[in-house]
């Protein structure tokens, strides 16, 4: 049985790390299709009830991995977005058993703020978090703040921040009036802003957490689930 | 073997075009004819039925036109070209459009480039410019520009591009220690021109030690036989009768100089030209009926303020291509030229000029261009920092080159649609990957900065290509060749 478990875990492992979702994606490569993938194995997983926190390790250790390639230039954009999105069909199948075991994602909101409709930024940033293991609530593009507030209420308690996206440097302001409206409502929740027209210093006019990417957000994101 | 990149010709002259300029170089070769400098090629050309008139050191040679027909006739069209690693092999088919590049001059000078830190007077802020030294080129420099061709994967040919200028270089041990050089730093096939023609004997044993008596040559030679206008040069075109009965594959080069020792017009320059490569072709057929040769086309323009050479010229592409489409004519592999400029400097103005001529050449469908890597100044100056750049753009036009594969691709990208369509992000990059991971799409600029930075990148390239090693002459052959010839103890 431990035999078993471990060489699921480092097919898993080495799907993560392929990016591949479920069985009909290719490798880096272009091959493998036809093997199970990230879906398939973790099925496969739980079917055996290898338990559900173990799978999440093992996922978080081959993103580590991923990051790591990245790091040292092996690994490109689209290679941490393939593995993010596997990681992030992975969790679809996980979800189940993770919530009855009362295990909870941390949820992050994301959107592009009103009048803007770019969402190259705010798509990558929310399947990285997909990736990172985070319940994305993806508001879509040219969201108002009313919206964003509206669903920050609903969610409250299981939110641990918000992120916001805009290219233009006219909708950028919009940002703030987002911001603004959240502390009107008492909603103490903190915000990370990027894309091209933001910089660091609005980011600190308007009391938000700057990210010079999406990569960077992830990381952010990540540091305001530990502190909880 | 290399296979280069087969490309659907740009053509730039219609057919009956370049039957007119035929037949314009055709009546050029009959009246005014050729000048000879050289006695022997002279008596060839009299001896198969070429009028002939005897003048104070010279002899005028008017051409027959069947003469010329029929001895371009025998021009191969396919030329083989081995080289020490066989992989590395070139097979230049004159009738298929094939494109591969190469380095090509003897440039004289060397461009060092060092980095230096400066200090802003006004806000004190220290940065790092590029500083640069000219100097006369050596035999080490030599050795290094092979090794970095060795490693640069779009070159796929190496022509000795530094003209070796030690204390110690003689004309006896010059050629012996060129091909030495280039042999023992890469193992690409090896081109080069002859300073003395009696190291021709030397230069051939060596090649052949080295490749172990292989069929396929690994070294081939340039002769540049004619000055323009129509004169065949003493030394240059006995070169080409003695490497020609060698049977050893010979680039018979020419360079004219459109505004001064050619018509300025693109239609004179061409029918000029191919009038002065046709003559070499026939001699050349002529002392050994079915010899190897390539049409060497590198014309340009001159400048207009002070006569010199104006590589960057538009004209001068034009002219690139008119040679390009005469060769395929007649069906001789075509060597021609590109990636020369006017730049005394690497970067942006360099990178300009080389990348019209690099894809010009490349699109009308040259077997063999050569200059490609590393030259400034015209072709007198070479610049490690700019070779690195070139390989880099090179590779570009390799890749814009590469043939469509339309259907394939239709099927692959309207299931990726369809699928992409279906997810909330609406991204394609993981189908990015697999063409990233086979090499076809270079993933981003790799020297990006401002033009400073770009060239400081460049040079760290450079160091560490020349710390990576290559594949040397095995030391027992080595050995050999060092007792045999004068080849300098500090290359071994």
């Amino acid at each position: 049985m431990i035999k078993i478990s471990e060489e699921l875990f480092a097919k898993i492992k080495e799907n993560v790390i392929k990016g591949r979702r479920n069985e009909k994606d290719e490798d880096l490569e272009g091959g493998s299709v036809g093997e199970p993938g990230v879906k398939e194995l973790i099925e496969e997983a739980l079917e055996g009830e290898i338990e559900p926190k173990k799978l999440i390790e093992c996922i978080n250790d081959a993103m580590l991995t991923v990051g790591k390639k990245f790091d040292t230039g092996e690994y490109f954009v689209p290679d941490m977005l393939a593995s993010a999105e596997a990681v992030s069909e992975g969790m679809e199948v996980l979800e189940p058993q993770l919530s009855k075991g009362g295990i909870k994602k941390e949820k992050f909101v994301v959107a592009t703020v009103e009048g803007d409709i770019h969402d190259i930024g705010k798509n990558i940033f929310a399947m990285m978090l997909k990736g990172a293991g985070f319940d994305v609530i993806d508001l879509g593009t040219d969201v108002s703040a009313d919206e964003i507030v509206k669903t920050v209420k609903n969610e409250d308690a299981e939110i641990v921040g918000i992120g916001l996206s805009a290219l233009l440097t006219t909708t950028m302001e919009n940002m703030g009036g987002v911001i603004e409206k959240l502390r009107e409502e008492k909603l103490e929740k903190e915000v990370l802003v990027g894309g091209v027209a933001v910089s660091n210093e609005y980011a600190d006019k308007i009391c938000a957490i700057y990210c010079a990417d999406a990569f960077e957000g992830v990381d952010k994101a990540k540091e305001l689930a530990k502190r909880g | 073997m290399r296979e280069g990149v087969l490309v659907k010709p740009y053509e730039r002259l219609e057919k009956a075009q370049i039957e007119k300029i035929h037949e314009a170089s055709l009546s050029i070769l009959r009246d005014p004819g050729i000048i000879s400098y050289n006695r022997e090629a002279a008596e060839i050309f009299a001896d198969n039925g070429a009028e002939i008139s005897s003048n104070n050191g010279y002899w005028r040679i008017s051409i027959p036109e069947g003469l010329i027909e029929e001895s371009v006739k025998h021009a191969p069209s396919v030329v083989k070209l081995g080289a020490r690693e066989k992989e590395n092999s070139l097979i230049l088919d004159g009738k298929e459009s094939r494109v591969r590049f190469g380095t090509g001059s003897e440039a004289n000078v060397i461009l060092d480039m060092d980095v230096e830190d400066f200090v802003s007077e006004r806000t004190g802020i220290k940065r790092s410019f590029p500083v640069f030294q000219r100097r006369r080129g050596t035999v080490k420099d030599l050795c290094k520009a092979a090794h970095l061709c060795e490693l640069l994967e779009n070159v796929d040919f190496f022509l000795r591009n530094v003209n070796i200028q030690d204390d110690d270089i003689t004309d006896d041990n010059k050629d012996v220690n060129k091909f030495y050089a280039s042999l023992n730093n890469t193992t690409k096939h090896v081109m080069a021109g002859l300073t003395n023609l009696e190291k021709l004997d030397d230069v051939i044993r060596m090649a052949e030690l080295v490749s172990g008596g292989r069929k396929e040559p690994i070294i081939s030679f340039i002769a540049c036989v004619t000055k323009s206008p129509l004169q065949f040069i003493k030394e240059s075109t006995q070169n080409l009768i003695e490497m020609t009965r060698r049977n050893y594959p010979v680039v018979i080069s020419v360079s004219p100089q459109g505004g001064s020792t050619a018509p300025i017009q693109e239609a004179g320059m061409v029918a000029q030209q191919n009038a002065e490569i046709l003559a070499g072709v026939v001699l050349s057929q002529l002392v050994r009926e079915g010899a190897p040769v390539l049409y060497g086309s590198n014309p340009l323009r001159v400048r207009m303020d002070n006569l010199d050479n104006m590589y960057g010229a538009p004209e001068t592409n034009q002219y690139y291509i008119g040679g390009v489409q005469m060769a395929r004519f007649y069906g001789i592999p075509c060597y021609s030229a590109a990636g020369v400029g006017d730049s005394k400097f690497p970067g942006i103005e360099a990178t300009a000029e080389k990348m019209m001529s690099h894809l010009f050449s490349s699109l009308s469908g040259a077997q063999y261009v050569h200059y490609a890597f590393g030259l400034l100044e015209g072709t007198n100056t070479l610049s490690f920092e700019q070779l690195i750049l070139d390989d880099l753009h090179v590779g570009f036009c390799k890749s814009m080159l590469r043939g469509q594969r339309i259907e394939e691709e239709l099927r692959d990208s309207l299931e990726e649609i369809r699928e992409v369509m279906g997810t909330s992000h609406k991204m394609f990059t993981r189908y990015a990957r697999k063409y990233m991971r086979a090499g076809e799409v270079i993933p981003f600029y790799p020297f990006d900065g401002d033009a400073n930075e770009t060239l400081i990148k460049a040079r760290e390239r450079k160091g560490d290509l020349l710390a990576a090693p290559v594949e040397e002459i095995p030391e027992d052959i080595k050995r050999g060749i060092f007792q045999e010839f004068d080849v300098l103890e500090r290359i071994r």
